[in-house]
């Protein structure tokens, strides 16, 4: 752990042959065209915000490797519990971008998550998420399921009582977990010397008792075979993981910040360098699974689909004053009734 | 069978449990010691471990794991050991028990129930007589249950158990052991939401619930020698309160007096207040009077006196409201 972390792909996109996942070319394919697009819908998001078609929202940028790589090691029985900056999941996992898009734009049908799919809505409270991953690890178990729950989060997370208290679970109860801090070394504008002294957030893990381990999160294929590996343990009864990856949040926190005022133009340059999307760009050229067509095919198809979800998105009519009420609880309350029926007769007055 | 509110709520989950193999209880020192007031007694010898489960101390991820576990097809039942610590869980109850439904537009629901005992007037020490009710009345999602009777207490836990939103159930310390009343062997169901006339009467309505239940018989029972025959309501349910019942009962007797043992300001008092003048102006013959703990802190056992309403204290209001 203390050697730096798990590395497959070096900076330069060299491998090392003998740590290679064994994906086919398609599947290697697969998992650069999910990256691309994930940057692609990422900055038509930004666009849309800045056009005002999209409120504040977390960009992605940068953490394309540690969200596909990890998310695509899931199968459909898996569960997920994403954070709030976790558009790389969702787009291996095969969330409509449309939701996505809905999402942000402020309509709370964006989180009306497909049947189906085994994810869970955004979190925003930060580490609130990790108990909820911890009990569902429980229900699996209970429910002697081959299945596991995995949770993301971000380095700040790491100090919330929440982080602490819910892998104390997970050691105690052994819990079918995967755990995926990405640190992306800021929460807003604290660094991650600020969260902890520490050297590593993976070696939280030895204080409840199971794996930690630091994954390079800018290489795909690190964060895949970690994720793969932890899974499969986690199915199989071995308990739960800790994943560290490693990363850097290129962009802003959210569109309502401004990075540019607590960190250097030098470390984004230098970050800038190891980008995840490039690094395996390179990898892939070197495999001959990789040339301008593909690319050209990639880019392509991804505008395709963020044309298609944006203009799906934005032809959501704005909910209705029931859409408001009706799931607060499964039968609507007669005080809540007759709230419904206040408002609506408002608007007949003084419609909006 | 004469059970106290303790053997009616244990036979409440033992016969759910039995039932269902979804529901669960986790807590601190629930399992191997029975819970710290015996609530969950010999559960784990009919259950096992992975139905009761003894957690790690720490309220948030127990009610935070009992989410992911709702959320996953599970029921669990959340024992937290006493009010005064729920505030430890606190966001997880609001931002998440609460909001889940609506986040997914209901596709992830939190049937759970948390469970603790609340309430002053057993000489207790700080953080054990807690009566914070009206902070989870105030949270769109949640529903708010406080029993009275042994009798009470069991119909209101199965339909918690049962009903498919998170349910806060308070019980009343003061009224765990205070006495027995006939429970039926086989599971019923008080619906939420309902509240119970406890008493029929007349020209005054009083409101109360959980150990202040009690306090307002003894004190309706008093002012009879003066010919004066209140109506006591037990609104059963906090959350969402059964106004209707509250209403038709004003409009019958023209008075209302609330009485709860939490502090004054902002208590549910206030909202049942401010309801009944927005639907009843015009029935009320005085002005809504309430009587309830004080705005500070519970005092400990030598003090609580000045604090918690007291059968005199709750006749004392009565005499105002009748004489003005």
């Amino acid at each position: 752990m203390m050697n730096g972390p798990f590395q497959v792909l070096a900076e330069d996109g060299r491998v090392r042959p003998e740590l290679e996942p064994g994906l086919s070319s398609d599947g290697l394919r697969k998992l650069y065209s999910l990256m691309a697009t994930t940057r692609a819908a990422d900055l038509k998001a930004l666009k849309l915000q800045r056009q005002g078609r999209m409120g504040t929202f977390a960009p992605s940028l940068g953490h394309e490797a540690c969200q596909v790589g990890s998310a695509f090691a899931l199968e459909p029985k898996d569960w997920v519990f994403p954070y709030f900056r976790d558009l790389g999941a969702f787009m291996t996992l095969g969330l409509p971008l449309k939701n996505y898009y809905l999402y942000w734009m402020g309509n709370e049908e964006g989180m009306r998550i497909p049947a189906g799919l085994n994810i869970f809505t955004i979190s925003v409270p930060v580490a609130s998420q990790i108990p909820h991953a911890v009990g569902c690890g429980m229900a699996l178990k209970y429910a002697k399921e081959q299945a596991a729950a995995l949770v993301y989060f971000g380095d700040g997370a790491t100090s919330e009582g929440d982080f602490s208290e819910a892998l104390n679970f997970a050691g105690v109860f052994k819990t079918p977990n995967v755990l995926i801090c990405i640190n992306n070394q800021y929460a807003i504008s604290t660094p991650v010397a600020r969260q902890t002294a520490a050297p590593t957030i993976a070696q939280k893990a030895s204080a409840y008792g199971f794996e930690g381990v630091r994954a390079d999160g800018n290489d795909v294929l690190a964060m895949f075979a970690l994720a793969r590996k932890a899974l499969e343990k986690a199915r199989s009864g071995g308990g739960p993981t800790l994943i560290e990856a490693f990363t850097y949040r290129m962009g802003n926190h959210t569109t309502s910040d401004d990075a540019s005022r607590y960190r250097q133009e030098a470390e984004l340059k230098e970050w800038s360098r190891r980008d995840p999307i490039e690094r395996f760009r390179l990898y892939l050229k070197g495999k001959g699974l990789w040339d301008e067509d593909f690319e050209s095919r990639v880019q392509k198809e991804a505008d395709d689909l963020i044309g298609k979800a944006v203009a799906e998105a934005e032809s959501v009519p704005p909910p209705r004053p029931e859409d408001l009420f009706i799931h607060t609880y499964k039968n609507m309350p007669p005080e809540l009734s007759d709230q419904l029926a206040e408002l609506r007769d408002f608007l007949k007055r003084e419609p909006r | 069978m004469m059970f106290n509110m303790v053997q009616a709520l244990n036979q409440a989950m033992a016969q759910e449990m039995e039932k269902d193999p979804r529901v669960l209880v986790l807590g601190e020192d629930i399992g191997v010691d029975g819970g710290v007031f015996r609530l969950t007694d010999s559960l784990l010898e009919k259950f096992g471990p992975e139905r009761v489960i003894d957690t790690p101390l720490a309220e948030s991820a127990i009610v935070g794991t009992s989410i992911g576990m709702a959320a996953a097809g599970l029921r669990p039942i959340a024992e937290i050991q006493f009010m005064g610590f729920i505030y430890l869980a606190m966001n997880q109850i609001i931002s998440h028990a609460a909001r889940l439904r609506n986040r997914s537009r209901g596709r992830f629901t939190v049937p759970m129930v948390i469970r603790m005992p609340y309430g002053a007037g057993v000489r207790s020490l700080e953080h054990h007589s807690e009566s914070t009710e009206a902070l989870f009345c105030q949270i769109p999602g949640l529903k708010v249950v406080v029993p009275s009777t042994p009798y009470d207490a069991k119909g209101l836990l199965v339909a918690s158990i049962r009903d498919d939103d998170p349910v806060i159930f308070l019980e009343p310390t003061r009224l765990y052991r205070a006495g027995r009343q006939e429970v039926p062997e086989e599971l019923y169901e008080i619906p939420l939401g309902q509240a119970r006339i406890v008493r029929e009467g007349e020209g005054l309505t009083i409101i109360a619930w959980g150990a202040m239940i009690p306090v307002v018989e003894q004190a309706a029972e008093s002012v009879g020698k003066d010919g004066v025959f209140p109506e006591v309501v037990d609104l059963r349910t906090l959350a969402p309160l059964d106004r209707k019942t509250v209403i038709e009962s004003v409009k019958r007797t023209g008075r209302l007096l609330v009485v709860h043992e939490a502090p004054k300001t902002c208590g549910l008092g206030a909202e049942i207040a401010a309801f009944v003048s927005e639907k009843a102006m015009l029935n009320l013959e005085a002005p809504v009077l309430r009587i309830t703990g004080q705005d500070i802190t519970v005092p400990l056992a030598k003090g609580e006196d000045y604090y918690y309403p007291s059968p005199e204290r709750v006749a004392w209001g009565i005499k105002k409201i009748m004489e003005f």
